[in-house]
This record gives structure tokens, C-alpha cells and sequence, in this order.
């Protein structure tokens, strides 16, 4: 049961991922990711790991892709969707209700299979604090290093948004 | 200290409200209640008479030129005693927005306005009153004023009857 | 064999109260909303539909059912037409963490009332929280309206900014009960209710749930005099009921979310636990409809300085405060 639960989830998270990529709608892009962060978190849960099944729609589905999104409508990469004027046609709907379908679906068995207790996925169920020591004990180093990349993006975020003009004046005044 | 005064001016409005919760509202329930309308309020329009319980309009279109949404239409007519009075007069009130121009405008003081407002319906052409509909038998805000004994005129004789006039030109005539 | 059925049928009939009882509150609380902001606008409020006017909300509700259903052209039509139902679905599945009372003894059974008592409750409901802003941001983008697309992006930037510094209010909350889970969260409250605790984390909290369920004085992105009605400016009939019975479901979800991690949920003397709860969610809408009549709306720039700049820093400080704390009274 966990195993074909676990690849029908894995199949989902693929499609919605390469749905996503070939899209010419951001808008609709994002959505097919978000489907593909969910089956992500589903399978996450699947494999006794509850709070970075949480971690993974709060912050990637909650907070990434609306930051994504936010982005998309701010400088209108959308294009203005006329090119769908004639009506929803059936095909444009099936890949999402397909998709979400399988997620409601796989949903459902996930609540008839205990997490992580299924043969074929490891016997192991990470609670918080497991989670918490494991992020900031054995791999403190590792978070420490992404989290210096984060600061490099937030100042080269900093550099590329200084206003033009501020930057010209400062070449001038070193020149 | 404009902390302070941030502080104050954010929790101010909640007191306000609450007071005001305690307070009666002050809304008039309409169908059930009326209300008393002002004196000057302009609501319909209607053709007064003088004290004699003539009719005061003279058909003299002053009305009907001010209105701004030209909603007010008549045909003149003359009397027996050569005095003008309307053969027919008619407001549109669909269209009259109650500016009370026309009574401004009025010499005679026949158009006045009332303090009366209830007047939807369903039906549009009913709101096309004709003079029977606006005509009334008092004499409205000014019951003592009469507009003949006032410019003291009063047409008794047929135009050009006395002896020092010439007989009126007949425009339809072609003879010098 | 019995067992196990009489079990489902109560949990069905708990879950048929619940939903019931959410469908009436929010349908009630805009019957609330519209007589109190009457009164406190010295009018009467809505008084012509039944006694008091008590059946107002069955008389919208017909008036909503019997609308055209528009869908303006050029519209990104499945968007357009799925938006209202993820702003609606998602508050309503946010209650199924909310414990609502003591558990009940029911035929011999341990009946507990929460729908499911996630191990992660705290986090169930932060994810659906940002989740509720996608049915905002896609309906205005669908919608192919420039009000309508700035309202989107407006709750876009707004939900990113207050969901930071709700879940950091939060944090002290965790830290304080040692658990995520909503039921331990109360229990942990036996002694005295987080507000008294952790006061800071409280007001923190509450500015960011106002400002989550997009009402007055942060409902930038529907701000009718600018945006005629922002994101769901398009929508017309049950669509735009679904928008707006999602607002006021969300209100009592928020309610009950402050009441369980703040104000010790069912916790109470005297009274049974079902009642304290109903209590105090009711005053807590009553407060949210109070801010709605007291305060203007804030002007964007104002409501992200405030966000950023003042909560934000706020609420890191208050964690780094309780952590502090927490280890010099262990130690
Ligand atoms: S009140 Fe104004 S609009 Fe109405 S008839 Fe008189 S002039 Fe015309
Ligand atoms: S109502 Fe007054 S202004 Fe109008 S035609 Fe009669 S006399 Fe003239």
C-alpha cells in the first residue's frame, strides 16, 4: 500500500513538475508547481517525516511561490490571457483535475496507512526535536554555509535595487 | 512625544465607538415614521391660485426656459378678459431633479414647491403630471399675493379697443 | 464490530455539528458586523427581514443563489472560476485542529472534541493560513482587471508580510507549551493563559490576524474607494459569496486560533468547556468588528513599514526574550 502510494505520489510530483517548466503562463506554471509541492509534502509525511512535510507548504507553497507569484503580477511577465478566449476547453482542465485528483485521492489512503509504519519505508518517525537536533546539531555546518549564500543573494539583492541614480553618483565620487 | 500621540489617537476611536453604541441611533424608520419636512424643502411642484381662486400662472414660459433638464412644457391660451392662462401645463417629473428654478422664475409666484417626495412608482408615464394633477386651491406659501393688483394691471378691453391705439398688426396678413 | 461503528457515527455527527455551526456563525457574523457597525454609526443596521431582522442572512444567501453568475471576457476562465473555492475550502479545513472542548464521554466512548488532533496543529494551520491567499492573488489575477490585479498583489505582499510575524508570535507559544499541537497548547495554559504570560506575543498576534483576515484597518487589498472592491471586483452571485462567507468563516477560525493559543481556549471556571470557548471566540469577533468601526485604513507604504519594520523586529526580540527566560528559570 505505502509503496504504491509512494510512487503514485512520486509520479504526481514529476508531471506537475514538468507541466510546470513547460508552461508559456507563469501564472499557470506556479500553480503546477504549487500541485508538485504538495505530492512533495505528501510524500514527505508518507515517509515519517511530519514537520518537514509542514515546512514544505508553508514555506515552499506558502511563502516561495507567493513571493513567485507576487513577482509575476508586479511586473506582468503574464500575458494578458486572451490567448484562451474561446472557454475552457476540456483539455486545459485535465491536467490540473487529474492532478489534484490524485493528490485528494492519495490524501485519503494516506489516513488508512499509518505513516511510516508500512513495510518498505524505513520504521523511523522524525518528531520535532528529532528534527531540530538533526538540523542544528549534525548538520550545523551545512546550515551555516546555505545560510552565508542566503546572505550573499540578500546583499547582491541589495546592490543590483539601489536606486540608479545613487550608484552613478557614487562611481562619480570615486572616479 | 509623537509615540504618545500615536498611542492616544489609536485607542481614542474605540472609546468613541462604544459611547456612540450606547447611544439611541438616530435614523428615522421610514415607512413606519415620516418626517417632518423643512419649510423651503423642495420636493414636488404645484400651480397655486391667488386669494380671488384664479389660476396665477400667465403661460409666460419663464418656468419652463429656466428648468435646467427643460422637463416643465405649456400652451398658452387667452381669456374672455385678454388675460393669458395655460391651456395646457405639464411637468415631467421623471426628468425634474427639484432645483426649484422654475419657481424662482415664476412672476407670478403660481409655481411653488412642496415638502412632499413620495413619488416612485412603477410606472413612468404616471409621473407626467398634467395641470388638473398640479394645480391646487390655495395659495401655497403666499396666500395673500396677487399678481394683478400688484403691477396693477388689468386687461379689461380687447387689445387695441381704446381710443388712442392703433388695431394690432395681424402677423398673418400679407397687406401693409 | 458495534464499537467501531457507533465511533464513526459520532464522528460523522461531530463533524456535521461543526460545519454546521461554523456555515451559522459566519453567516451570523455578518448579521452581527452590519447591526453593530450600525450602532455604533448611530443607525439601526439591517431590521427589515424578521423580528430584528434575523433572516437577513438566509435573504442574502437567496439573493446570492439567484444572481448572474458573470464571467467577465478574456477572463483566464479556470482560474477564474476555482479561486472563491480555495479562499472558502481552505478556512474551513483550518478548523479541523481547533479543540473546542474538553474531550466528552459519549455511550462509554472517549469522544475528543477537535476534528483531528494533529502533531503539528500549529503548523496545519500557518500552512493553510498562506495557502488562503492563493484563492485572493489568482482570482485577482484571473479576473484580467487592473483593480482587480492590484488587489491581488496587495494581499500577495500583505499575507507575505503578517504571516512572518504571526508564525514568530507563535514561536514563544511553542516554546512555552513544548508542544505544536493545538489540544497540548490549551492544557498547558491550566495555570494562566499565554496573554498573561506573554503579553507582547499577544498584541504581536493579534495585529497580524487583523491584518490576515484582510478587514479593516489593513483590508488594503479590497479597499473599495480606491480598488472598487480589489480582487473580487469581477465577481458576481455565489462567487462572490464564496469570497465573502470564506472572510468571515477565517474571522471565527482567527478567533478561535487567539483563543486557543492566547486565552486558554476551553479552559475556564464554572461553565462547561464548550461554552467558555463559544465565549470568548464571540468576543473576540466582537473585537474584530469593534477595530472595523474605530479604525481608518491604514495607507500601503504605512501598513509595510508597520509590518516590517515594527512587528517583525518586535516579534524576534519577544522570542529571544522567552527563550532567554525559559533557560535562566530552568537553570
Ligand atoms: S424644480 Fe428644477 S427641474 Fe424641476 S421643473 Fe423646476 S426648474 Fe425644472
Ligand atoms: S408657472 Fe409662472 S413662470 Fe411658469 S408659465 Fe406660469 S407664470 Fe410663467
Amino acid at each position: 500500500m505505502a509503496t504504491v502510494l509512494f510512487y503514485l505520489l512520486g509520479l504526481v510530483t514529476v508531471i506537475a513538475t514538468l507541466l510546470a517548466i513547460t508552461r508559456r503562463n507563469p501564472v499557470h506554471a506556479v500553480i503546477y508547481l504549487v500541485n508538485s509541492f504538495f505530492a512533495l509534502a505528501l510524500l514527505f509525511y508518507l515517509l515519517g517525516a511530519p514537520l518537514v512535510a509542514a515546512w514544505e507548504v508553508i514555506i515552499y507553497a506558502g511563502a516561495i511561490m507567493v513571493l513567485f507569484l507576487f513577482i509575476i503580477m508586479m511586473l506582468e511577465l503574464a500575458p494578458t490571457p486572451e490567448a484562451d478566449r474561446m472557454g475552457p476547453t476540456w483539455w486545459q482542465w485535465l491536467p490540473v483535475l487529474l492532478l489534484a485528483l490524485a493528490l485528494v485521492g492519495c490524501t485519503l489512503m494516506l489516513i488508512g496507512v499509518d505513516a511510516g509504519v508500512a513495510q518498505g519505508v524505513p520504521r523511523w518517525y522524525a518528531t520535532p526535536r528529532d528534527f531540530g537536533f538533526a538540523l542544528f546539531g549534525k548538520y550545523a555546518l551545512a546550515v551555516e554555509v546555505v545560510s552565508f549564500q542566503l546572505l550573499f543573494a540578500a546583499v547582491g539583492a541589495f546592490y543590483v535595487g539601489k536606486p540608479e541614480r545613487k550608484r552613478r553618483q557614487k562611481k562619480e565620487e570615486g572616479a | 512625544m509623537s509615540l504618545w500621540r500615536d498611542i492616544k489617537g489609536t485607542l481614542q476611536p474605540f472609546w468613541v465607538t462604544l459611547c456612540n453604541m450606547m447611544r439611541r441611533p438616530v435614523t428615522v424608520q421610514y415607512p413606519e415614521q415620516k418626517q417632518q419636512m423643512a419649510q423651503r424643502y423642495r420636493g414636488r411642484l404645484m400651480l397655486t391660485r391667488d386669494p380671488e381662486g384664479h389660476e396665477r400662472c400667465v403661460a409666460c414660459h419663464l418656468c419652463s426656459a429656466a428648468c435646467p433638464v427643460d422637463c416643465i412644457s405649456m400652451q398658452a391660451a387667452e381669456g374672455d378678459d385678454g388675460r393669458r392662462h395655460a391651456a395646457w401645463f405639464r411637468i415631467n417629473f421623471t426628468r425634474c431633479i427639484f432645483c426649484g428654478l422654475c419657481t424662482e422664475a415664476c412672476p407670478t409666484l403660481a409655481i411653488q414647491v412642496t415638502g412632499e417626495f413620495e413619488l416612485a412608482g412603477r410606472d413612468p408615464l404616471k409621473l407626467v403630471w398634467e395641470k388638473d394633477d398640479l394645480l391646487v386651491d390655495h395659495g401655497g406659501h403666499t396666500p395673500d399675493y396677487n399678481f394683478y393688483r400688484q403691477s396693477g394691471v388689468g386687461v379689461a378691453a380687447p387689445r387695441g379697443g381704446l381710443p388712442t391705439e392703433t388695431a394690432p398688426v395681424d402677423p398673418k396678413d400679407l397687406m401693409p | 464490530m458495534i464499537d467501531g461503528l457507533i465511533m464513526i457515527v459520532l464522528i460523522l455527527i461531530k463533524l456535521g455539528v461543526i460545519f454546521a455551526v461554523i456555515m451559522t456563525m459566519a453567516a451570523y457574523l455578518v448579521l452581527a458586523e452590519r447591526k453593530i457597525l450600525a450602532r455604533m454609526q448611530l443607525r439601526h443596521g439591517p431590521n427589515r427581514v424578521g423580528p430584528f431582522g434575523m433572516m437577513q442572512p438566509l435573504a442574502d444567501v437567496i439573493k446570492l443563489l439567484t444572481k448572474e453568475d458573470f464571467l467577465p471576457d478574456r477572463a483566464d476562465k479556470w482560474l477564474f472560476l476555482l479561486a472563491p473555492g480555495m479562499a472558502a475550502v481552505t478556512a474551513i479545513l483550518t478548523f479541523a485542529v481547533v479543540p473546542f472542548g474538553p474531550p466528552l464521554q459519549v455511550f462509554g466512548h472517549e469522544l475528543p472534541l477537535v476534528v483531528i488532533d494533529l502533531n503539528v496543529g500549529v503548523l496545519y494551520f500557518l500552512g493553510l493560513s498562506s495557502l488562503a491567499v492563493y484563492g485572493v492573488a489568482l482570482g485577482g489575477w484571473a479576473s484580467n482587471s487592473k483593480y482587480s490585479l492590484l488587489g491581488g498583489i496587495r494581499g500577495l505582499a500583505q499575507l507575505i508580510s503578517y504571516e512572518l510575524s504571526m508564525g514568530l508570535a507563535l514561536v514563544p507559544v511553542v516554546m512555552l507549551a513544548r508542544s505544536f499541537s493545538l489540544t497540548d497548547i490549551v492544557l498547558a495554559q491550566q495555570a494562566a493563559p499565554f496573554i498573561l504570560v506573554n503579553p507582547l506575543a499577544f498584541l504581536i498576534f493579534l495585529v497580524s490576524v487583523v491584518a490576515e483576515s484582510k478587514r479593516t484597518p489593513f483590508d488594503m487589498p479590497e479597499a473599495e474607494n480606491e480598488l472598487v472592491g480589489g480582487f473580487h471586483t469581477e465577481y458576481s452571485g455565489m462567487r462572490f459569496g464564496l469570497f465573502f462567507v470564506g472572510e468571515y468563516i477565517n474571522l471565527v477560525i482567527l478567533s478561535s486560533m487567539v483563543t486557543v493559543f492566547f486565552l486558554g481556549g476551553w479552559l475556564g471556571p464554572l461553565l462547561p468547556g464548550v461554552i467558555w470557548f463559544g465565549v470568548k471566540v464571540l468576543a473576540l469577533c466582537f473585537f474584530f468588528i469593534w477595530v472595523r468601526g474605530s479604525l481608518p485604513r491604514l495607507r500601503y507604504d504605512q501598513l509595510m513599514h508597520f509590518g516590517w519594520k515594527i512587528l517583525l523586529p518586535l516579534a524576534l526580540l519577544n522570542v529571544l526574550l522567552t527563550g532567554a527566560v525559559l533557560l535562566w528559570s530552568r537553570t
